[in-house]
């Protein structure tokens, strides 16, 4: 479980708080949607809620982060890495730098968690087929297009099996087809107990795969229901939000008073 | 505008990227290039302006064989916008970086103020021109390599996968500026994974795998259901309204309002 509780912050050197008075409880085995504009929040909120804000950036947190019932707050960051899985926006950000192929790279979280080599490399194997990246096992991670580098990324974190996972919008990159793969191994990962945070602009992949999702606005939390609900809010454009295609069309229907057959736009 | 004929390109790991490309593109077309990642789209498009030259097979713009011709030449007819805007911008000020293009290809004085400020009008960046580009957020910074090359007013634009990072307000940026590119009678061709985005916004769609052009036409053409198994070979699909279409028997439908106006003719007609 992974919860916020009253969480505001702001960076450091700036008044201006970019979360305010957040609450948000992810059950073990939940997925929560995060969506928003641009600059609402949504990556600073990955951020806290992985325990590298303030931890690694800075800044000042007021509330807290708590990791099954126990606060993030004070942990060293080896320790934070091991209980809050972080994917963030931009592979390149992530990626280790001290790794010659993407197989080292994927195996390199078992690795530093003292995993036996046999498990090591069954799990590197294991994530690396799930994104459907085997051929790349080779190649080296600095001369990867953005959505294999995507991908990658991806792998590395699965294969660590974190029991807590932040997501930011990890499909930017990715093809129709790479996006589909990712939310099977985040479905598959949530199966296993994880409780995942996904911050991303497809609807359409939040919708079908999250329990619920909450929206932010200018760091505040203005929706928070089952996924159902916000993504098919009125307020959602306002905010910025992209609905659905199964919304907008139902939507778009309605307004010409026609009702799209039931269960067709599902 | 653009001829490709037997276009082959092949990188020094050996990755034959492109595979035979017949593609020719006129001027003032709205052109959307879909497929996989890795199936050659980005390494199409970097033959137009001189950025890659051909394995084998020849590249011709606006009339002119782009051998022999160079990057800073070809780069005045065809502007691309690149899918990561970090590889291309390099200013300490927003303003710096999108006068640097137009500047480069000659505009001086008030012609130069005009293409800037119009360029950072279209992008919604003109309270952001003295900022530091790495103040900006992703999404913005993508938007300011959109600028730097409007700016250059070229007669092509090529956008590489200009929605990726972009909020619903972004889009619709993106949505406006392809409107007007098109408007004033140039070429915009756009890479995308968004099949919404490219049915409603562009009169021809281009599917690549492998290296190939598989499918070529209008939205209503290349998302109908006889295209689907076209599509489905290289993990595409077509938007919802495309499958709801035919789903309900109303034809082609790649668009919401093409649906919407299907629905609406259907209901009235009994």
């Amino acid at each position: 479980m992974l919860e916020l509780v009253d969480v505001s912050y702001r960076y450091p050197g700036y008044a201006r708080l970019v979360l305010r008075d957040l609450n948000l409880r992810i059950d073990d085995g939940e997925i929560v949607g995060l969506v928003g504009a641009n600059e609402s929040g949504k990556s600073t909120l990955c951020l806290v809620a992985s325990g590298l804000a303030p931890a690694s950036v800075g800044g000042v947190l007021k509330g807290s982060v708590m990791v099954d019932g126990a606060p993030l707050a004070g942990r060293p960051t080896h320790e934070l890495a091991a209980l809050v899985g972080l994917v963030f926006q931009s592979p390149n950000t992530q990626r280790s730098g001290v790794t010659g192929t993407v197989f080292e790279e994927v195996a390199l979280g078992p690795v530093n968690l003292g995993l036996p080599v046999a498990e090591t490399l069954a799990r590197t194997r294991e994530a690396l087929a799930l994104l459907r990246i085997a051929d790349l096992a080779d190649r080296n991670p600095a001369e990867l297009s953005g959505g294999q580098a995507q991908l990658v990324a991806i792998a590395s974190i699965l294969a660590m099996r974190p029991r807590h996972l932040v997501l930011d919008e990890p499909t930017a990159q990715l093809d129709p087809e790479g996006t589909r793969l990712v939310g099977e191994a985040l479905r598959a990962l949530a199966g296993t107990g994880t409780a995942l945070l996904i911050a991303e602009h497809k609807t359409d992949l939040l919708d079908g795969l999250c329990q619920r999702v909450v929206a932010l606005e200018a760091g505040a939390m203005v929706l928070d229901g089952p996924a159902a609900e916000t993504l098919g809010s009125p307020k959602l454009e306002a905010l910025g939000v992209e609905p659905p295609s199964a919304v907008r069309l139902r939507r778009a229907a309605a307004e010409r008073g026609l009702t799209l057959p039931a269960g067709a736009a599902a | 505008m653009i001829r490709c004929r037997g276009l082959v390109h092949v990188y020094p790991n050996g990755t034959r990227a492109v595979d035979g490309v017949d593609l020719a593109i006129e001027a003032g077309e709205r052109v959307a290039i879909v497929g996989q990642n890795g199936s050659g789209k980005s390494t199409l498009v970097r033959h137009w302006n001189g950025l890659l030259r051909p394995t084998a097979g020849e590249v011709e713009i606006d009339g002119r064989a782009a051998a022999g011709q160079r990057v800073a030449a070809l780069a005045r007819t065809v502007g691309i916008a690149f899918q990561d805007p970090d590889r291309q911008i390099f200013a300490g000020r927003v303003r710096t970086e999108v006068e640097f293009g137009p500047r480069n290809v000659g505009l001086r004085g008030a012609a130069l103020t005009t293409a800037i400020d119009a360029a950072l009008d279209a992008t919604g960046l003109t309270d952001a021109a003295a900022a530091n580009p790495y103040d900006l957020g992703f999404s913005r910074r993508k938007l300011l390599a959109l600028a730097s090359i409007l700016a250059m007013g070229t007669p092509v634009v090529v956008l590489d996968e200009p929605t990726t990072g972009q909020d619903a307000r972004g889009t619709k940026r993106v949505e406006a500026v392809v409107a007007d590119l098109a408007a004033q009678g140039r070429t915009v061709v756009a890479i995308s994974h968004d099949m919404r985005f490219v049915a409603e916004n562009f009169a021809r769609v281009v599917v690549m795998a492998a290296g190939h052009v598989i499918l070529d036409g209008p939205p209503e053409e290349v998302f109908a259901e006889p295209s689907w198994p076209s599509l489905a070979s290289t993990y595409l699909e077509a938007p919802l309204s495309a499958r709801l279409g035919a789903r309900l028997g109303l034809g082609s439908t790649p668009t919401d309002a093409s649906l919407i106006d299907a629905l609406g003719g259907a209901t009235a007609g009994g």
